[in-house]
Parts: C-alpha cells; sequence; structure tokens
C-alpha cells in the first residue's frame, strides 16, 4: 500500500481520533487508561511520522513538497485543504512525534488528577502543532496556529503548579493572541490582495515581485506576521511570558513550550512569503539573537529557581536559532533548524529532570538542594549529558548546531555581523558557567536542606526510558548530523541563495564590498584561494 | 601498515571507558583496573608499530585516513579524518606511553578509593579525547578532542565532589577553558569565513600561497592564542590550573603536567605556517610564554602544598614551551614538552608517593626527614628534581637550553630580555625545586605518626590545604615531632614505584635525543620534526651565533647551580633563614603568597560586576521593568480589554469554547462577506 499521499492526514487524525476517544471514556480514579491510551496514540503516530524522513525524496525540485495533499475545502473564500513537508518540516514533525510519548510518561504521575482533561488537552496540542507544521494553506495554517494556544493555556490555567497558575495562563494567552488577531487581519489582507490562502501560490507571487501591494503596506503586513510569531518563540525582547509560563507549565506542556512553531513560522512564512522584507530587517533580528544569546545566559546566571533558570537558558538557546536563520547562509539556515531539533530535545531533557526532582523534592528552589550525586548516581549522569549537549560540548547534538550557526553568523553580509557573532559567540562561556553552577548546586558539595530531610530515589525504569531515548539521540545527532542535516540543507540552500540584489543596490544596511562578494558566491566554495 | 589502525588508537581507550562507564560499578575492582590497562596498553603497542613503521626507510612522512562526513552543509564538510605525521607520532608517543605508565601507577594509588570505576572510566575518557586531538587533521576535530579533554578534566577534578572546593575547581577549569575555547571558536568561524574549510592541509596550503603578512591571519592566530593560553595556562587564563590539584595526584600528572595543558603549545606548533605570518601574534606568544614562566616560577618560590609547587612550576614550564614557540623555534618548543612530561609526570607521581606515605598530607612544612623513609620514591624524585632544574646531563638542561638559546638569537626585538627573563626563570625554577626537595626528604621529621593504614587511606585527597588549626605562617616550620618512629611512614608498592623508575630513567636520558651539534650531538630531535617545520627551520644567518651556545649553556648551568646553592643554604645549612628574610620582606613575600591576588582582582573587577549587571541592571531593571512593564502597560492601557479577558477566563471549557466558536464565527463572517477583489 502507498501511504505517501494520506500519510499526512494520518498524522494529523490519529492524534484527534485519540483525543475524541479520550474524552469520551469516563474518568476512574487512580486510574492510568488515559495515560495508557495517550501513550498508544502518541506511539503511533511517531511511527507514521517516521515515514516521512524514510521516504524523503532528496532530489525533488526546489521549492516542492512531498506527501502533498490539496483538495479544496471551501470554495469562497478559496481555503483548501493544503498539506505537505519539505526539508525544514519533516523533522519537526518526526520531533513532535517524538517528544509526545516522552512527554506522557513524563505525565504518568505526575498528573494524578483530572487525567482525562489533561490526556485529551495534550493530544489535541499535538495535533495543533502537527496541523502547524504540515499546512500549506495560510487560513488552515492559522486554525492549527490558534488551536495551539488553547489546550496549552487550559494546561496551565489547570494543572499549573502554584496559585499563580491563572496568571501566567492569562498572560500567556494575551502575549500569543493579540499579535495572533494582527496576524490574522494580516493574513486576510493579504488575501484581499492576492486572492489566494496557498503558500505554494504565495510564495510564486513574493519571488516574482508579483504581490500588487503598496510596499509600506506589504512591510506592515510581513511585520505583523514577524512580531506573532516572534512573540511564539519568544525573540527578546518579546519574552515577557516565558518565565511565568514555564514556573507553571507542567512539564509535558513545557517542553513544547517555546521554540519550534514560532521559529518554523518565521522560516516558512515570513521567509517565504517576504523574502525581501525578512532580509530588510534581518540585521535587527541578528541583533536580537545575539543579545538575546547572552541576555538569557546572563540572567540564568542569576537566578535560583530551577525553572526560571530553565527559561533563560530557553531565551538564550532560542536565540541562537534566530541568530542563524536571519544570517540567510547556507551554514545558519540549516544550523538553526537543526538546532530547533537539538533545542527541543536538550529542553525537553532538561524539563523532565528537574520534574523528577519536584517530584520527589517538591521544590524548584536550587539552594534547598546539595549532594545528591551520591544518592542519585543516575539522575547526575543524565543531568550531565543533557547538560552538556546544552552547552554545545562537541560530539554531542547542540555543538553541530551552534557551531553552524555562529559560522554563519561570521559569513553573513550584515552589517556588524562580526560583533554581533562575537557577543552571540560569550553565549558558550555563560551557558557552561551556569549549566554547571546548577550542576553543582544540586549534585556536589553536602546535602542540602531539603535532600537531606526526603529521601528520594534514583531513576525508575519509566524515567530511564523517558530519558535514553533522549541521551542516545544527543550522541547520534552530534556524531552523525549528515542524517538529519541532508533533509535541512534542502530547504536551506534554496533559501539562502535567493539573490538579494535589490537589497544590495538599496546599500542600508550592506557592506558593499561584502555584499558584492556574496553575489558572486553565496556559499564559500573549499580552495578558494587569496581573497583577502 | 594499514592506516585504518589509526581510528583503533582513540577507540580503544573510548571502549574501555564505555565498558567500565555502564558495567564498572558492579565490576571487582580487578577488572576494572584491567579493562583500563589493557585499552590503554594496546593502542600504546600500535604507536610502537607505527614508530617503527615511520622511522623505516622510505616510510611516507605522513598516514592519513578519511571516513564519512561529520558535519555537511552545501558549501562546508568535516570529515572524520586522521593523519599521523612526525610531530603527532611524538605527540602520540607521549600521550600513550606516560599515560600507560600512570594507568598504572593510578592502580596502586586509587587502591581504596570510593569510586574506583569512575576515576578509570574517566581516566580512559581522557586518553580517547586526548588522542583524537594529536591524531586530527582538521581544526573542527582538533577541537572535539580540545574541549573532550577539558569534559575529561573537569570530571576529575571534581572527583571528590563531595568537596565543595573540588566541585569548584572542577567548574572553574571548565569554564575558564572555555573563555579560551571562545577564541579558538571565533577563529574557526573566521577561517570559515575566509578559507571555505578548517582541513589542516587547506588551510595551510591558502595561508602558505598568500604573499600578505599580519592583517586577519593575525586576528585568527591571536584568537588561537586566546584559545592556547586556556587550554595551556598562560597569562591571563592560568588561574584553574593551580586549583585543579584538587584532582587525585594522577590526574595532575597525567592532565595537568604531561599530555592536556601542552595541547596549546602543539597546536601553535601545528600552526606555525600561520604565526610564521605574523609577526605580531609571534610577539604576543614570546611575551605571554616569558611573563607567565616568570610570574608562576616566583608564586612557585613560596607555596607550601607540595603539589602547588608543581603546579606553578608546570604554569612555569607550559611558558618556556610557549616562548619557544613565539621566537619561532617549534621544535625546541616541542623537544621541552616531551622532556617536560617525562620528568613533571615523574614529579607529580613522586609527590604522589610522598602524598600516600604521608596518609593525605600535602604540605611540607610538615614533612622532612622522608629520604630514608621512602628511598625509591626520594631517588626517583631527586633525578626529576634534577631535570627539571636544568641540571646537565638530565633531559630538563638540554631542552631548556635549547629554549634559551633560540630566544637569544632569534629576530624578535626583544630577543635578549625574552632570553634574560627565561634565564631568571631558570635560576627560580632551581631553587624553588631543590627547596621542595630540602623541605620533603631532608632535616628532621616535622610531622606526627600515624600508625593506622585505615586512617591513612580514608584521608586520602582529604587534606588538600594545610589545616586551619595549625597555625603556620610565613615560612616557619613547626618543631620537629617526639619521637619519629617511621612506621606509619611507608614506601610505595611496586606498581607505583615501576613508573617512578621507569619515568626517572626518561628523565635522566630523554634529553640525549636532542644533544645539539655544539656539544658533539646531532640533534636528533630537530631532525626528525624537520619534515613539519621544514618552513619554519633557523635561517642560515643564525649559524654565525652557533658559537654563543657553549657560553651560554654555561651561563644556564651556573645560574641552575646558584639555585640549588640558595636553596641549599636556606633550607638546609640555615633552616631558619627563609623565615627570616620573608619576615623582612613582608609586603614581597605577601604579594607572592596570595599570587599577586589575581583571583581576588578577577573576582572584584569581573565576576562581580558581571554578576551585579545581570543581578540589577538585566534581571531587576530590564527584565523586571522594561520587558515585563511593557506588557504590564499594555495590559493596563487597554484596562477594558483585560477586564473583558478576565471574563473570558473564567477556567470554564464551555464559555472557553463558545467564545472560541463566536471568534471563528466572526473571522469568517469578514472573509466571506468583506470585499475580496480577487475573486471572480
Amino acid at each position: 500500500m502507498n501511504l505517501d499521499h494520506t500519510i499526512l492526514t494520518l498524522i494529523l487524525l490519529t492524534p484527534l481520533v485519540g483525543a475524541v476517544v479520550l474524552a469520551l471514556i469516563p474518568e476512574r480514579a487512580g486510574s492510568k487508561l488515559h495515560a495508557i491510551g495517550a501513550l498508544v496514540v502518541t506511539l503511533v503516530t511517531l511511527g507514521l511520522t517516521l515515514h516521512l524522513p524514510a521516504h524523503f525524496n532528496y532530489a525533488a525540485a526546489p521549492r516542492s513538497f512531498q506527501f502533498e495533499v490539496n483538495c479544496p475545502w471551501i470554495a469562497s473564500p478559496a481555503i483548501r485543504f493544503h498539506l505537505g513537508v519539505d526539508g525544514l518540516s519533516t523533522w519537526l514533525v518526526v520531533l513532535t512525534g517524538f517528544l509526545a510519548p516522552i512527554g506522557v510518561l513524563a505525565s504518568w504521575n505526575a498528573v494524578k488528577e483530572r487525567t482525562k482533561l489533561f490526556y485529551t488537552l495534550f493530544l489535541l496540542q499535538q495535533v495543533a502543532m502537527l496541523g502547524v507544521f504540515l499546512a500549506l494553506d495560510l487560513f488552515l495554517y492559522y486554525g492549527f496556529w490558534e488551536l495551539s494556544l488553547v489546550p496549552m493555556t487550559l494546561l496551565i490555567a489547570t494543572f499549573g503548579r502554584t496559585e499563580n497558575r491563572r496568571k501566567a495562563a492569562i498572560k500567556f494567552f494575551l502575549y500569543a493572541f493579540i499579535p495572533s488577531a494582527i496576524l490574522l487581519v494580516a493574513l486576510l489582507w493579504l488575501y484581499a490582495k492576492t486572492g489566494t490562502f496557498d503558500l505554494p501560490a504565495l510564495q510564486a507571487l513574493a519571488a516574482q515581485h508579483a504581490i500588487s501591494a503598496n510596499p509600506t503596506a506589504l512591510w506592515l503586513c510581513s511585520l505583523a506576521f514577524l512580531v506573532a510569531f516572534a512573540v511564539k518563540v519568544p525573540i527578546f525582547p518579546l519574552h515577557g511570558w516565558l518565565s511565568d509560563a514555564v514556573q507553571e507549565a507542567p512539564t509535558a506542556a513545557v517542553m513544547v513550550l517555546a521554540g519550534k512553531l514560532g521559529l518554523y513560522s518565521i522560516l516558512r512564512f515570513s521567509f517565504g512569503i517576504f523574502p525581501e522584507q525578512s532580509r530588510h530587517i534581518a540585521p535587527l533580528l541578528i541583533a536580537l539573537g545575539a543579545i538575546g544569546i547572552a541576555y538569557g545566559a546572563l540572567l540564568a546566571l542569576v537566578q535560583t529557581d530551577l525553572k526560571k533558570l530553565a527559561a533563560f537558558s530557553t531565551l538564550s538557546h532560542v536565540s541562537f536559532i534566530v541568530l542563524g536563520i536571519f544570517t540567510f547562509t547556507t551554514l545558519g539556515l540549516d544550523g538553526g533548524v537543526f538546532q530547533i531539533l537539538n533545542e527541543s530535545l536538550v529542553g525537553a531533557a532538561l524539563f523532565v529532570l528537574l520534574g523528577l526532582l519536584y517530584e520527589r523534592y517538591g521544590t524548584y528552589d536550587v539552594r534547598d538542594y546539595g549532594g545528591l550525586a551520591t544518592k542519585h548516581p543516575w539522575m547526575v549522569t543524565m543531568f550531565v549529558i543533557t547538560s552538556l549537549a546544552a552547552v554545545g560540548l562537541p560530539m554531542l547534538n547542540g555543538f553541530v548546531g551552534e557551531f553552524l550557526i555562529l559560522s554563519g553568523a561570521m559569513q553573513s553580509v550584515f552589517c556588524h555581523h562580526v560583533l554581533w557573532t562575537v557577543i552571540g559567540t560569550t553565549g558558550v562561556i555563560f551557558g557552561a558557567a551556569y549549566m554547571l553552577w546548577m550542576i553543582q548546586r544540586i549534585f556536589y558539595g553536602n546535602l542540602g536542606l531539603r535532600s537531606e530531610e526526603v529521601s528520594g530515589w534514583d531513576l525508575t525504569a519509566r524515567e530511564h526510558i523517558e530519558l535514553w531515548p533522549l541521551a542516545i539521540l544527543f550522541l547520534v545527532m552530534g556524531l552523525a548530523s549528515p542524517i538529519w542535516i541532508k533533509a535541512i540543507d534542502t530547504y536551506g540552500v534554496q533559501t539562502a541563495n535567493r539573490p538579494i540584489a535589490s537589497e544590495a543596490q538599496n546599500g542600508s544596511f550592506v557592506d558593499p564590498a561584502l555584499a558584492a562578494a556574496a553575489l558572486d558566491k553565496p556559499a564559500p566554495p573549499v580552495n578558494k584561494g587569496a581573497r583577502y | 601498515m594499514n592506516p585504518s589502525l589509526l581510528w583503533l588508537i582513540p577507540l580503544l581507550p573510548f571502549a574501555g571507558f564505555l565498558l567500565n562507564g555502564t558495567i564498572g560499578r558492579k565490576l571487582p575492582r580487578a577488572l576494572v583496573s584491567t579493562i583500563a590497562l589493557l585499552f590503554t596498553a594496546a593502542p600504546a603497542l600500535i604507536v610502537a608499530q607505527l614508530w617503527i613503521f615511520m622511522k623505516s626507510a622510505g616510510a611516507p612522512l605522513s598516514l592519513s585516513v578519511t571516513s564519512s562526513p561529520w558535519i555537511a552543509v552545501t558549501g562546508f564538510q568535516v570529515n572524520f579524518a586522521f593523519t599521523v605525521d612526525h610531530l603527532t607520532l611524538i605527540m602520540l608517543g607521549i600521550v600513550t606511553g606516560v599515560g600507560f605508565l600512570i594507568h598504572v601507577y593510578s592502580v596502586g594509588y586509587m587502591a581504596h578509593e570510593e569510586g574506583f570505576w569512575r576515576f578509570f572510566a574517566y581516566l580512559n575518557l581522557f586518553m580517547f579525547f586526548m588522542l583524537v586531538l594529536v591524531l586530527s587533521s582538521s581544526f573542527l576535530l582538533l577541537f572535539v578532542g580540545w574541549e573532550g579533554v577539558g569534559l575529561a578534566s573537569y570530571l576529575l577534578i571534581g572527583f571528590y565532589f563531595t568537596k565543595d572546593s573540588a566541585a569548584n575547581a572542577g567548574k572553574k577549569a571548565f569554564v575558564v577553558n572555555r573563555i579560551g575555547d571562545f577564541g579558538f571558536l571565533l577563529a574557526m568561524f573566521l577561517m570559515i569565513a575566509h578559507f571555505g574549510s578548517l582541513d589542516f592541509n587547506s588551510v595551510f596550503a591558502q595561508i602558505s600561497a598568500t604573499p600578505l603578512t599580519g592583517g586577519f591571519l593575525t586576528a585568527i592566530a591571536l584568537l588561537l592564542v586566546v584559545g592556547a593560553a586556556g587550554k595551556s595556562a598562560q597569562i591571563p587564563l592560568y588561574i584553574w590550573l593551580p586549583d585543579a590539584m584538587e584532582g587525585p595526584t594522577p590526574v595532575s600528572a597525567l592532565i595537568h603536567a604531561a599530555t592536556m595543558v601542552t595541547a596549546g603549545i602543539y597546536m601553535v606548533a601545528r600552526c606555525h605556517v600561520l604565526f610564521d605570518k605574523s609577526p605580531t601574534a609571534l610577539m604576543v606568544v614570546a611575551v605571554i610564554g616569558a611573563a607567565t614562566a616568570l610570574m608562576a616560577a616566583t608564586i612557585g618560590m613560596v607555596q607550601h602544598d607540595i603539589k602547588r609547587v608543581l603546579a606553578y612550576s608546570t604554569v612555569s614550564q607550559l611558558g618556556y614551551m610557549f616562548l619557544a614557540c613565539g621566537v619561532g623555534a617549534y621544535s625546541a618548543g616541542i623537544f621541552h614538552l616531551m622532556t617536560h612530561a617525562f620528568f613533571k609526570a615523574l614529579l607529580f607521581l613522586a609527590a604522589g608517593s610522598v602524598i600516600h606515605a604521608m596518609g593525605g598530607e600535602q604540605d611540607m612544612r610538615v614533612m622532612g626527614g622522608l629520604r630514608k623513609k621512602i628511598p625509591v620514591t626520594f631517588w626517583t624524585m631527586t633525578a626529576g628534581v634534577v631535570a627539571i632544574a636544568g641540571i646537565p646531563p638530565l633531559a630538563g638542561f638540554f631542552s631548556k637550553d635549547e629554549i634559551l638559546y633560540q630566544a637569544f638569537i632569534s629576530d624578535n626585538p626583544l630577543a635578549k630580555l625574552l632570553w634574560f627573563v627565561g634565564l631568571v626563570t631558570a635560576g627560580l625554577t632551581s631553587f624553588y625545586m631543590f627547596r621542595l626537595w630540602f623541605k620533603t626528604f631532608f632535616g628532621a621529621p616535622r610531622f606526627a605518626e600515624q600508625g593506622h593504614e585505615l586512617d591513612v587511606h580514608a584521608a586520602h585527597g582529604a587534606a588538600i590545604h594545610a589545616r586551619h588549626d595549625t597555625k603556620l605562617v610565613l615560612e616557619t616550620e613547626p618543631e620537629p615531632a617526639h619521637g619519629g618512629h617511621a612506621h606509619g611512614v611507608h614506601e610505595s608498592p611496586w606498581i607505583m614505584t615501576l613508573p617512578l623508575i621507569i619515568l626517572a630513567i626518561l628523565a635522566t636520558i630523554g634529553g640525549w635525543v636532542g644533544v645539539p651539534l655544539a656539544f658533539g650531538g646531532h640533534n636528533e630531535f630537530e631532525h626528525f620534526l624537520e619534515p613539519v617545520f621544514s618552513s619554519s627551520v633557523v635561517t642560515p644567518e643564525h649559524v654565525s651565533f652557533r658559537g654563543a651556545e657553549p657560553i651560554l649553556a654555561v651561563v644556564s648551568i651556573v645560574t641552575a647551580l646558584l639555585g640549588f646553592l640558595v636553596a641549599y643554604l636556606w633550607y638546609y645549612r640555615k633552616p631558619g633563614t627563609a623565615a627570616a628574610i620573608a619576615q623582612r620582606l613582608q609586603f614581597v613575600y605577601n604579594l607572592l603568597d596570595h599570587k599577586y591576588w589575581v583571583d581576588e582582582i578577577y573576582g572584584r573587577f569581573i565576576i562581580a560586576p558581571l554578576l551585579g549587571f545581570s543581578r540589577i541592571f538585566l534581571g531587576i531593571f530590564v527584565d523586571g521593568g522594561l520587558v515585563q512593564g511593557t506588557g504590564a502597560t499594555l495590559a493596563g492601557g487597554t484596562r477594558g480589554f483585560s477586564w473583558l479577558v478576565r471574563r473570558v477566563q473564567s477556567g470554564n471549557i464551555r464559555s472557553y469554547a463558545g467564545w472560541l466558536a463566536l471568534g471563528a464565527a466572526a473571522v469568517i463572517a469578514v472573509v466571506v462577506f468583506g470585499p475580496h477583489p480577487h475573486l471572480h
């Protein structure tokens, strides 16, 4: 049976059907039925997503999509059920599928009440995220984008850790919703100007400069897109919601809170529909990315709350990706997309580990901890591996991404790129400082107050199953990155190589000499000889 | 010889790490140590075979293997690839040979420690990364080893992690090294931007081809120097190395003396093509090296902890090697790297044997008179002390003298000054090493005997610093303990003394491969490395200086003997002298005793302001004020809206669903009934 034409629909339907079924099954106290159901559904979804890389066509034409489903849905306005993946989204879909079972396992004991609600929302969140990565019709995409807010908000509001959960949920919702409303307006305006919601069609129009609209209006429209996505990433300084949401959200939700949705949307829609505008604003975003790296890392360095520390560390890590993708170099884009995978996996491992600590000791205050290494040898092992992946130790996955990103930044043609590369690179120092500080405070030295009072236990079998796949992936992705980057590169090359002639003539933000050089050779070939 | 054997050299220790790291906890100690030793001995044998092959007539000058790509994007690719040339061969010999000896020694030294398996797993991990470092044929793979040895170092310094000081020292080492790596990374980014490759052959070929000097080549070279200064503990990043002595002593010998810390020198030598193009960078290297050599030597003069003396001595000797590279005498630098690996590993292991005998005590003020009690340790350590002091015909003399000579005749405008600083450092080195020697092995015992073997072992690694309750000030030493019966102090077992003896032999004769022509030798070492450094060989005009070599050698021998003489007078003939001088020169003594307050200066002027800036400016003002405030203002400005939203946030699912439906309906209404000009 050839699954190629139905696989994307199946990937979307499986968690959706699962959510409906779970919602219909009555809840009984102490029953694990919903958790088991959710685990089965997420594992099936994961299996389905693996079809995509297994049958990916690396020789496909540039800017084409694979496994497409494209059928009319609503005639007027012309909304189509159009799904498809390319080098950018393939691995993101797999990533979403992969993290879901881990999220279920991480909630296994952490969520004891209202499990029906929890797992139903969890699966709906899956549907929304998968939909965002798959949808190629702007309106369809927007539906999934908005849908992704609702389960998350409810998860925070209902299953939050402290009394502060409602506030955090409102904050999260407002931050995400207001820009999304503006995004909707922009989207409809774009439709009014072009008569289509279809992404490939819009991309083609944009490439030919055929969107007939007032340049200023187009600019504003691109800004509306970018801001909506930037808040969701979050890009510094729009991260006001992050720390509260991270503190409140349950582990399974916090794993997918930041990063990939917003970053993917920038790569797909901002870069796809507004290639020129995105390049115009790139110097600003590069600066914000570099500042965000250092800013997040420096603030992580002075936190005493582990979840806050993790929140600022997340900000720092997603800023790396922002820096990378806005360089518009192949290295930066490939590294950036690869780093989305890394950041999600490392972040997931970190949040799972912090959740395990909380399950045992009931606190995220680092001052209550200390000396746990002797009590939990396996836990410290996993913590150290995760931290090393996070700080970009070579041979683990984080290094490949960060290295490509920063090399790309050094290659880019935008103004002050050297300065921003240097500032971004300070992240490797501060990153190591706060992660090692955290490990030391939790695991080394004398037993802390709480770790002395409470007799915690080392990793259980279930927790081993949660963490080892992640740890093994850190190593495999660090050693065999071409497996992943091969697909990503098909996206990176076509996005980076677009001529930037119009901007270069504009000249306001490009160092002319460098731009000229970049026009000749967008990606410096090996053995270029003397170009000094 | 099959080149794919090269893969096995690092992979075997890695297998050892995996075995011991995963199941070592459950294995008996004998099996753990057998695994660790086997997986270290096997690469040493391969290297020996490689050595024989490469020395044979007609052998290629280098041997390479390449495997699948590690990172591959359009326009940039890095493969897993190893190359062995003569420089790598020397490094391989040092790493596997000295590494194996230290593994053997550790079996005895760590015999009674908790976490035996962990120790050997980390040690094998270190061997893996160090071998990757020296074998790699590209900057990026070198960086893998470079960061990897840093990781192993972090884990091993913090081996006694329940101690705060050890955990702090490990973290400090890693973070300071990261500052160096920051430079290394930026250098690589620049290389990618300019050369499109990180492969040694490709980069160096492009550098050789360019007629230019300086410019961005200087930038790359200086950034690499930052990296090298971090790893090889040079000013201003040397501060982690003395603290690294918190690790078990075999670790200090292997990682923090013989191998890892020399990676910076190896890297500079490897990049000689680059450095030769940048006089500025060479000057910086030379000045940093000389300054570090002198500064560390002065600090080493007043340390009481036997390991700290050796630590500062290591920093100082690394400065020498830097100095050699800075004056373009790369092979002299590598020569000293090799002899230093022999005698410094020996000194650390011997110090470990002393500490072992003393039940964990490291303070020389409570040692003394150990000569007769631990004779093997004494005699082997004596070989190490004489070697480092630069007294012929031991190894240190030849390599150190070569560096001083090369500095003297170099083109560097500061040549004579650099030479003089090196000479003074040589005198100081001789002084503080003989000080250590006299204080440890001579005079009357100043310690109370501890009778119980078990206590002795329990205290291992616990007494790193002088105990707080012993009120020891300046150079004064407590009265000799009563009795002084030696039943507690004992010689180490053969498994520890055997490596000592082998290293002592190497420290004695290891320099004979580099006897210069002026002394009737053939300088075989330099000839061996000639294929690597052919572009940097000494230019003919210097040959006229050759006559100066014997004179300079005599000067440096006299200086070394002077150092010995002062130590002899102050610490053996009239033991109170040093204390009296320290009293009189309180200020100078304090300055040295507090290591020029460098740690304090960094703490107060860099770390504290940075944390304060983060906590107050970024945390309270920017994040708490601007970032959160903007959100709050927005919410406040639209109070009506937020009131409405508060209504919406009822927590009631049905109401949410209702709002969602209403919103969706509104949107669709706009789309359907709104204007759509492009629709037909």
